[in-house]
Parts: C-alpha cells; sequence; structure tokens
C-alpha cells in the first residue's frame, strides 16, 4: 500500500463522538478515517455526486468479492455495478456491512424501549443526508468500519468487541466523485463502540502528482 | 455530565445486559425454532386460497398483501430462487430490511419460525411455513455486471432490473430499492470469509409462506442467484398463492421465538391498533 504523509493532507477534521460529517470526495481523492482512541465503529454512505440515486450497495459488494466482510482491497460497488471507491490501507484487519446502522426504533426492539429515546445513527445520517437534498428514502445497509460481525456456518451474526486500536485507520481512494456520509456511532447498548463513543479523526489527499 | 465512574459503571451495567441478550438469542434460554415443514405439509384449503399467479423465469411479480394475509412461493422445479423486496402500502418510505432482520435475530440464517422485519422496528413478515431454511439475505439477487461476468452479457433478465421495473410500477423508483431476501438460494459463509453455494439443499417443490404483518407492496424476482454456479444458467417456475389464514393468537411460534421479536410485534401491533 502506498504510504500517505498526514502533512500533505489537504483536509483534516475531527468528528466528536455521537457527531455527523459529510463532504465530496473527488475521483482519485483518498480520504482516511482514523478511530483516534480504539473501538469505536463508523458507519459509513457513499451516493454518486453526479446522480445520487446511484449509492454504495452492501449486496453488489460482497457479491462482487464472493467473501462477506470488507478489508484491504475491497472494492465498493455501487447499486448500478460501477466501483465508487476501494480500500486502499487498512491497519485494522475486518470491516462489516451487513448489519446496518443502528436506529431508535432498531435500539427498541433489540435492547427494551427504554433506549428508544438515545441518539443513534439514523438520526445523524437523516440529519447529514438533508445537506445533500437525500432523505431517509435513501439510507441502505451501510459500511460499518472498526466494527467486527463475525458470521459463522451456521448463520449466527454477532456484533462483539471491535478489534481496532487507537490510531488504526482505513484508506479509501473514490473512483468517482462521491458524497461520504459518516456517522460516528452513539450506540452504547452493544460492543462495537466498547460501550463508550469517542471521537474520529479524517483526512483527505489528492492523487499523487502524475 | 456523568463522572468518569459512573460512565463506567453504565458502560459495564449495558455489556452485561448485551451477553445476556446474546445468550437467549443464540438460543441458550430461548425456544427452539419449529422444524422445518415437510414438502407434503401445510396444505392450503382450497375456500382460503385468495388468488395465483405463476413467475416464469427470468420474470417478476408484484403482489400486496393486506395484514394476516399470507403469500405461498413455491420453487416447482428446484432450479428456481425468488428475490424479495417490498414496502408497506401506507408510507412506502418503510420497507423491507435485511441489515435489522439478521441483526435483530442473531442470525444470517433465516428459517420456519423467524421474521423479516422493516426499518421501522416492526415485522415486515413472518416466516411461518418453510420446507427449505436456505436462504440468503447477504449477496442480493443478479445485476447486469453479474450476469456479464457469470455468462458474458449483461443482456440476460435480471433481479435488479426487474425491481427497477416493479418499483416504477408502483411509483417508485431506483432509490427505493433496498437489499434483497432471496429465498430457495443456499448460500452459507465458510470459515475464511467466503460464500458457499450448497447445490443439495434444494428440492422440486421447497416453498415457503411469508404472513403478511402489515399491508404490504411486494415485488418477486425469479432469476438465478448470482451465485448459483449452473453454466448455462438453469431455472423454473416460481408459483405464487396469495391465501388467508387464521389469525394469529398471542402464542403463535412467530411471536414467541424471542424477546426482541415479540417486542417488534408489539411495535407493529401498536400501528393497526
Amino acid at each position: 500500500m502506498t504510504l500517505l504523509n498526514p502533512a500533505d493532507a489537504f483536509y483534516v477534521s475531527d468528528i466528536p463522538a455521537e457527531r455527523p460529517w459529510s463532504r465530496i470526495i473527488k475521483q482519485g481523492q483518498t480520504l482516511r478515517i482514523i478511530d483516534s482512541e480504539g473501538q469505536q465503529a463508523v458507519d459509513a454512505l457513499l451516493y454518486s455526486a453526479d446522480n445520487p440515486a446511484e449509492r454504495y450497495s452492501a449486496q453488489d459488494t460482497l457479491r462482487t468479492q464472493g467473501a462477506a466482510y470488507v478489508d484491504l482491497g475491497t472494492q465498493l460497488v455501487s447499486n448500478k455495478g460501477r466501483v465508487m471507491a476501494t480500500i486502499t490501507a487498512d491497519t485494522c484487519g475486518r470491516h462489516d456491512t451487513s448489519a446496518g446502522c443502528c436506529s431508535c426504533e432498531s435500539n427498541a426492539v433489540r435492547f427494551g424501549e427504554e433506549t428508544k429515546y438515545q441518539h443513534a445513527c439514523r438520526e445523524n445520517f437523516i440529519i447529514e443526508l438533508s445537506k445533500h437534498g437525500l432523505t431517509k428514502r435513501d439510507i441502505v445497509a451501510n459500511l460499518n468500519f472498526f466494527m467486527n460481525v463475525p458470521i459463522d456456518p451456521s448463520g449466527n451474526f454477532t456484533v462483539v468487541d471491535g478489534i481496532s486500536a487507537p490510531g488504526n485507520y482505513v484508506d479509501i481512494t473514490a473512483s468517482m466523485d462521491v458524497i461520504f456520509v459518516i456517522s460516528n456511532c452513539p450506540q452504547i447498548n452493544n460492543p462495537c463502540n466498547g460501550f463508550n463513543p469517542t471521537p474520529i479523526r479524517v483526512l483527505v489527499w489528492d492523487p499523487p502528482a502524475a | 455530565m456523568m463522572s468518569a465512574e459512573m460512565k463506567r459503571e453504565a458502560a459495564e451495567a449495558n455489556r452485561r445486559r448485551y451477553e445476556e441478550l446474546r445468550a437467549t438469542g443464540q438460543g441458550a434460554t430461548s425456544k427452539a425454532l419449529p422444524a422445518a415443514t415437510a414438502l407434503d405439509a401445510a396444505p392450503i384449503a382450497p375456500g382460503a386460497v385468495i388468488d395465483r399467479e405463476e413467475i416464469p423465469f427470468g420474470w417478476y411479480a408484484t403482489m400486496r398483501l393486506r395484514r394476516g394475509d399470507a403469500l405461498r412461493v413455491i420453487d416447482v422445479s428446484g432450479l428456481a430462487s425468488a428475490s424479495l423486496i417490498g414496502w408497506r402500502e401506507e408510507d412506502m418510505s418503510e420497507r423491507i430490511n435485511c441489515a435489522d432482520t439478521v441483526k435483530v435475530q442473531w442470525s444470517a440464517a433465516i428459517s420456519k419460525g423467524r421474521a423479516i422485519l422493516s426499518d421501522m422496528g416492526r415485522v415486515f413478515l413472518s416466516l411461518v411455513e418453510d420446507t427449505s431454511g436456505a436462504h440468503d439475505l447477504l449477496c442480493g439477487g443478479s445485476t447486469p455486471a453479474s450476469t456479464a461476468a457469470a455468462f458474458g452479457t449483461a443482456a440476460m433478465r435480471n433481479t435488479h432490473e426487474n425491481f427497477l421495473a416493479a418499483a416504477n410500477k408502483v411509483g417508485l423508483g431506483l432509490r427505493d430499492i433496498p437489499p434483497c431476501v432471496t429465498f430457495f438460494a443456499p448460500v452459507s459463509v465458510d470459515a475464511n470469509g467466503r460464500f458457499t453455494w450448497n447445490a443439495g439443499r434444494k428440492r422440486a417443490g421447497d416453498f415457503v409462506d411469508l404472513r403478511a404483518e402489515m399491508n404490504l407492496v411486494l415485488v418477486l424476482s425469479n432469476c438465478p442467484h448470482p451465485l448459483d454456479p449452473a453454466r448455462p444458467a438453469l431455472g423454473g417456475p416460481v408459483t405464487l398463492i396469495r391465501h388467508r389464514l387464521p389469525p394469529a393468537g398471542p402464542d403463535d411460534p412467530c411471536r414467541t421465538t424471542s424477546p426482541e421479536i415479540a417486542r417488534a410485534f408489539v411495535f407493529t401491533d401498536r400501528l393497526y391498533a
């Protein structure tokens, strides 16, 4: 993998715990997401900036690579079968794209009705997507960076403790101009955030000069 | 603000609750799921049939179901698979949600007794009968890209374009096509995370009965699953029978498989109370 120098990044931002973020990542640019304090799930969605009806598709991505997890080299495929971006560096080793995002409504089902009034990723996504003219209708099954959801041959499916250490990062290089949307996951009812949501950092690099 | 000590105590309490929920959800104390339906069991009484439709190989059908009605989906030849999406009729922004379905039930495998959830913490469909138990929620249906890769042509009929056509005919579009469930698609995940196709788990006559837990608009596409290794593609018709079921009681097996699913049913009942 190409090593990128953080000093060369033209954009750096810390996303506070529990908050959303979005930015257009242009073709050839690389977005790095750093799990600053470790064990923090980062929910992400991608939309074509030119035609947001074309968006990240978890099922197309998994089918294309023939395997159930996202890791180094995974191509993120759209619902029109095009590669939107590629995982070009990964110091964590495993990411999920089958478990979706948390919502107030699913939290109430999973953890009891008393958890309904807790902040959730879908609230973040709705707020952030509204800046791009998109709505809840546009939320599809997302990426969960730094989230560990092993699936065993019988189908058992469990969110287990995050395996990312402080400073672990993943690099995503865009193959088209994309609206990249993040929810820094506020979930406190399962181990995806070590029961303690923390800030993350994002950096963006331009493509290396030819 | 909570002190660090209070935060740690809250986190520990949340961890204990999660571990209890996981033990229950993965079978430590949960009710066992019912055995698969036998191929010759669960006949539909002639008077209970509302209508029927046969989807030719490669095609799709749209079905409207009232809450409480059921749809039998039959793989007549043992060569077909049926990919399903759908929306709640009164508010079509509420739709089938594969991620919540597997997450809430702690399982990427669905079988008799399981539920399929919407994105709003409610039950979309229940699997009241199922002879197969070999269904896929992870890989999706065929697409122009998948048929090009498998058969050298993007011009074959495929599930993505079937869904697109069907969605447009009910006033929706590309934005409204969620991840799908594919019935009679025996996909599992091996120890290395690779998908595996288990051809021995397909039989002629396999069927599921899907009970609508809300008023639904469903689309079913009858195309080869993208992981089906048959070359050339094999397939057959999918028969759909819409029929009436007796009302579900409080001890209905699908309503009582886990505390999570019991809550999802309560929330669904509230919508129609």
